[in-house]
């Protein structure tokens, strides 16, 4: 339409006359479209190095032995108490083995099962830490370092050391950074392991990992899966966990309790063990997206004002458009286009500034000790957060145009004109 | 051939600020195409108030207007602004210029707004009506540089853009020195006599009105002479 190239151009030649004021609510536009994007894009770097804290190397599904009261009691499988219904009390757990059950086939089918990325295999058994004279409650967990490495980034938290001598150095331990610490216990040095049932090993320290999570690194420590086995005298057969990652995150918890179901054993998906970190993930969205919108409000009334200011100053342009001939719409149309340029403009820049501020919070050194991995500040780029800065800056500004454009179509030209 | 272009039957209008007073009284006159007439009367009397009404920017008033056979009543804002835009030109007393446009861009907006030319063809349009008035060698200068006289030129030349029906004036000439005041009227008798433009311009000149075709007198809101 001819008309809309009309309305654009006396919108543009408007807005030109005002540039001054114009690009002093463009800039408040920028100002906090540029605080959204880096706000985001910083608190969403932030929450992905937290997920990967924890949720990355997290399997999806956990299948393991509880220890637990059996559920199929005598007295159930009474003719005479068939029919009535049963307490029992002071039942105590079952003890028994601390393995899955036909392990083996389980890792069979769970390997064929085109739903799973891969699964790990672990052997924990808890152990005293002997060095000199240091004796150190701990856990040991005899893993496939390839697999772990693999699935869930175990390589990345070994912090001194290579995780593969796991594999290659036979009787060797990586411990964890806090029993390092505490058992002095230096690279090549060996220490012994005791387990509960009283059999002792000793182990050559190969490296020292660190998750970020220090109680876990004051205890945890680990192995190949055969040490382990040999340290607790147990068959090839003997596993405790069975660590899977799935395609899709999404399908643990159905898939958790059909394992659990068809292998007979316990099985825990990673939305019900880590809940809180979904919580404080979204409460940190949340958070900058608060802060942005607040942002935006208060460049929205800048536009509104200079929206406003502009309307006194043209009173006589707008009774001349409507008097040869402009409506109402019209009118309203030139000013709301004024504002969406305004903010089309202002929110680009934001994009851009909030793009380069992204990209230098990326530069700060970020070191502690807790996050070996990382070495400056994270943020996340994410092409989302540009879409809905945008939006928000056209949605913003056209609020804050529509009251100030509609005053302006109302605008009565004989009461302008006779004003004179 | 002559016809109708413009038509009031029993106009009349109150203010009610704060006591109601009627302005116009029954207002009845016709104005036949290529006719150039002048409504003359004193301050107050009701003339801006008459023009306002017969432009159609004034819709608040009881009786009947026609624009060329066509009653005006009940008619959408963005209507009524279409019939300004095809039919009417209007020159204010003060200049009304856009003052963010050249010169050319102020004649050439109702043109443009009326969208039945290419935007080349309005702006030669528009250069062709600059030349009729004299001042085409101010196309480009903005239109906050050029003098009250050439502003009202410009005015006229915009009213002219869309070849209206009709051109109203509310004292286009009172706020002019005698000499742009004579060359403004100039334009308006020339425009008449050479172009056949129907004029109904307002004004309290008297040696002004004397020069025009037919002259209606106005007191207290209604026509005494001049029908
Ligand atoms: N908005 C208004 N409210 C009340 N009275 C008005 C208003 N506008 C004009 N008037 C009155 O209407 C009368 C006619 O005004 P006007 O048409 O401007 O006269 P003229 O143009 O002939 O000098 C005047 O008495 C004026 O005071
Ligand atoms: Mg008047």
């Amino acid at each position: 339409m001819t008309n809309h190239r009309l309305i654009i151009g006396i919108a543009k030649s408007l807005l030109l006359a005002r540039w001054r004021q114009s690009l002093v609510a463009a800039i408040g536009v920028t100002f906090s479209i540029t605080m959204f994007i880096t706000l985001l894009g910083f608190m969403n770097g932030l929450n992905d190095m937290l997920d990967s804290l924890v949720l990355n190397r997290t399997p999806h599904i956990r299948l393991y032995k509880d220890i637990k009261p059996n559920p199929d009691q005598p007295i159930d499988l009474s003719d005479v108490y068939q029919n009535d219904y049963n307490f029992i009390q002071s039942l105590k757990s079952s003890g028994g083995r601390a393995d899955i059950y036909n392990s083996g086939a389980i890792m069979q089918a769970i390997r064929s099962d085109d739903r799973v990325v891969g699964y790990a295999p672990r052997v924990s058994s808890p152990v005293l830490y002997n060095s000199g004279v240091v004796n150190l409650n701990g856990v040991v967990n005899g893993i496939d370092v390839s697999a772990e490495t693999t699935l869930f980034s175990f390589s990345d938290y070994v912090t001194s050391g290579i995780a593969t001598d796991l594999k290659n150095v036979p009787n060797s331990i990586l411990l964890g950074k806090g029993v390092a610490d505490k058992l002095q216990a230096e690279l090549g040095e060996i220490i012994w392991v005791t387990t509960s049932k009283g059999e002792q090993q000793p182990l050559k320290v190969v490296g020292y990992f660190q998750s970020g999570i220090q109680d876990y690194d004051k205890v945890q420590s680990y192995t190949s899966v055969a040490t382990a086995q040999k340290l607790m005298g147990k068959s090839n057969s003997y596993i405790t966990d069975i660590q899977v990652k799935l395609k899709d995150i999404n399908m643990a918890p159905p898939l958790a309790k059909e394992y659990a179901q068809v292998f007979q054993t316990d099985a825990e998906d990673i939305q019900t063990a880590n809940s809180q970190f979904e919580t404080g993930s979204s409460i940190r969205s949340l958070i900058s997206y608060v802060v942005g919108i607040t942002l935006l409000i208060v460049a929205g009334f800048g536009i509104y004002n200079i929206l406003n200011m502009m309307i006194y100053e043209k009173m006589d342009s707008i009774a001349i458009l409507k008097a040869t001939g402009f409506s109402g719409a019209d009118v309203k149309r030139i000013f709301l286009s004024i504002a969406i340029s305004i903010g089309l403009f202002g929110g680009g820049l934001g994009l851009v500034f909030g793009f380069l501020l992204s990209l230098l919070i990326d530069q700060v050194p970020f070191n502690t000790a807790a996050l070996p991995t990382i070495t400056t500040y994270p943020v996340n780029y994410d092409l989302v957060y540009y879409m809905i800065g945008i939006a928000f800056s056209i949605v913003t500004t056209y609020f804050a145009g529509y009251f100030p454009a509609r005053k302006a179509s109302k605008v009565d030209p004989v009461v302008i004109i006779r004003g004179k | 051939m002559s016809h109708t272009v413009l038509q009031a039957r029993d106009i009349c209008k109150n203010f009610h600020d704060p006591v109601t007073i009627q302005v116009l009284k029954n207002i009845n006159f016709s104005i036949d195409s290529s006719e150039f007439v002048s409504v003359i009367g004193k301050s107050g009397c009701g003339k801006s108030t008459l023009l306002y009404i017969l432009s159609t920017m004034d819709t608040d008033f009881e009786g009947e207007l026609l624009i060329d056979g066509e009653s005006m009543r009940n008619r959408k804002e963005g209507d009524l602004a279409k019939i300004r835009n095809e039919k009417i030109g209007f020159v204010f007393q003060f200049h009304y210029l856009l003052n963010e446009f050249t010169v050319l861009k102020n004649v050439m907006l109702p043109g443009l707004k009326l969208g039945k030319l290419s935007d080349e063809a309005v702006e030669h349009q528009a250069m062709e009506r600059l030349k009729i008035l004299g001042i085409e060698d101010l196309a480009l200068k903005m239109a906050h540089q050029i003098s009250g006289g050439e502003k009202q030129r410009v005015a006229i030349a915009r009213a002219l853009i869309n070849d209206p029906l009709i051109i109203m004036g509310d004292e286009p000439t009172g706020n002019l020195d005698k000499k742009n005041s004579e060359i403004v009227f100039d334009i308006f008798k020339e425009l008449a006599e050479v172009y056949h433009q129907t004029l109904l311009i307002v004004t309290h000149d008297q040696s002004f009105a004397q020069k025009t075709h037919r002259i209606i007198e106005m007191e207290d809101g209604q026509i005494i002479s001049g029908h």
